[in-house]
């Protein structure tokens, strides 16, 4: 118990003094995996919206296969990107290895699946009652998906949150892939790591609160942004 | 502009897992006026109006267009039986399918707030279409078909469900919409409605077309035991 209050209360000083390093940590966190998720929502909102309208000969296996895909464990997925990566991979002349770029790269393949099958599921239901409309007036494939894009976009919403959620609180396959290394891949995830194993748990523990706080700042600043439960039931 | 109208329709029908739900059937539609779809539950109405306007898989047979298919295609309107409410207000609902048409905003908008006035819903532009009363939405869905100045205009029993009063303002904009030239084609339930409405009428039984005629003969003197049973208000299996 007392190690949550030192916790607490190094928390308290690390934000109240502005801890030059934790700042600089956070940042990195905000940076690394608000890049990832704004690409893998470009990625995987097209992608859940398509599998909605399109249908195709393997659509329900790779429906399947995304939901799959959603539980993908990260560090695999860390350990995967790595060789591909590192210097002796297919792309090591692209010097990623270790580096904040490296991190993006893993977190969006983990969060892509994650986002394209929410939207999926959320375009699916609204495709379902605007189908018979939209083809009634004649509206094109590119005109239906930005219809059903823009008129779900509350669940999209929800689904990229679910994805910044999911990477903000990742550490296996960054904590592989960008190395922690001070100044350079050190994130607040991998920091709580590398503190605990130190046995500095005072300090881990305000890191874990910052990153908590973090988290639930980035949700409540979109939903303000959003006006979410706002206006009637959309 | 030539007219996408006289329409043909020769053997047509739709099938769903091998049962014919509707046709073979063989139609004319030309002219000016309202033609009105009547039949038992069942008889097909939803699906013929559905196989016209091109949402339901003709499976044999023709339907000719006096214009190419994509042209006829573009200058026609449904209204569903539950309205489709687009997640949006109520001005933008109706403004729609003009920015489908690729036009402006702005335009599209103010064309919107016109229509909405024709049907009764100025009052209501901003808000979101899915508080609206159930004869609202009938209207929406209406001020939607009809902003696009539609040549023909299907309806799939636009006013069941609703009170005397809206089916009214509904009917008497549809007659507006009529003496503007719009080709009509309604499916209804209702008899006094037909009586009130239409020019001629189809009278499906089983899938198929089973009497046709002006609308004054055919209430008058129904030329088929089933019609005038249906009429007289007695239940046609």
């Amino acid at each position: 118990m007392s190690e949550i209050w030192q916790g607490l209360t190094a928390a308290f000083w690390l934000i109240v003094s502005l801890d030059a390093d934790l700042v600089e940590i956070t940042l990195r966190s905000l940076q690394v995996t608000l890049t990832a998720v704004v690409i893998a929502c470009l990625l995987g909102m097209p992608l859940g919206t398509w599998l909605a309208i399109q249908r195709f000969r393997y659509r329900r296996t790779v429906i399947a296969l995304l939901n799959a895909l959603m539980g993908l464990p990260p560090v695999v997925v860390g350990l995967i990107v790595y060789l591909m990566l590192s210097r002796s991979g297919p792309l090591g002349a692209l010097n990623l290895i270790f580096t904040p770029t490296a991190m993006i790269v893993a977190q969006v393949v983990i969060v892509t699946p994650l986002i394209a099958s929410i939207a999926h599921q959320a375009v699916r239901e609204i495709w379902s009652d605007y189908h018979d409309l939209l083809i009634s007036l004649n509206a094109s494939k590119p005109q239906r998906m930005l219809t059903l894009l823009m008129d779900s976009r509350r669940a999209l919403l929800t689904a990229a949150l679910a994805g910044f959620g999911r990477a903000i609180g990742e550490v296996g396959a960054i904590m592989i892939v960008g190395g922690n290394i001070d100044h350079v891949s050190r994130v607040l995830t991998t920091a709580i790591a590398l503190e605990t194993s130190k046995g500095n748990f005072a300090l881990a523990l305000g890191l874990g609160f910052v990153l908590i706080g973090l988290a639930i700042a980035v949700n409540l600043g979109i939903h303000a942004l959003g006006r979410t439960e706002r206006e009637g039931r959309w | 502009m030539n007219s996408i109208l006289p329409l043909s329709v020769r053997g047509a029908s739709v099938k769903r897992r091998g049962k014919t739900i509707v046709g073979p059937v063989d139609l004319d539609l030309a002219g000016q006026g309202m033609t009105i779809v009547m039949g038992p539950n069942g008889a097909g109405k939803t699906t013929l109006l559905r196989m016209l306007h091109g949402l339901a898989r003709q499976s044999g047979g023709s339907m000719t267009w006096n214009q190419p298919l994509a042209q006829a295609q573009m200058r026609q309107a449904f209204v569903f039986q539950t309205p489709v409410v687009l997640r949006r207000s109520v001005r933008d609902n109706i403004a729609f399918p003009l920015i489908l048409r690729g036009v402006a905003r702005k335009q599209a908008r103010t064309q919107a707030d016109h229509w909405a006035a024709r049907v009764g819903l100025a009052g209501m532009l901003r808000r979101p279409a899915a508080v609206l009363s159930g004869g609202e939405t009938q209207k929406l869905a209406l001020a939607r078909a009809l902003i696009r100045e539609p040549e023909l205009l299907f309806l799939d029993e636009p006013t069941a469900n609703l009170d005397g009063r809206s089916m009214r303002e509904i009917e008497t904009i549809l007659t507006e919409a009529m003496h503007e030239g719009t080709r009509i084609v309604m499916a209804t339930h209702n008899i006094g409605q037909a009586r009130r409405l239409a020019s001629d009428v189809i009278f499906l039984y089983r899938g198929r077309v089973h009497e046709r005629n002006q609308a004054v003969a055919f209430f008058d003197c129904p030329e088929t035991t089933e019609a005038a049973a249906f009429i007289n208000g007695d239940i046609v299996e």
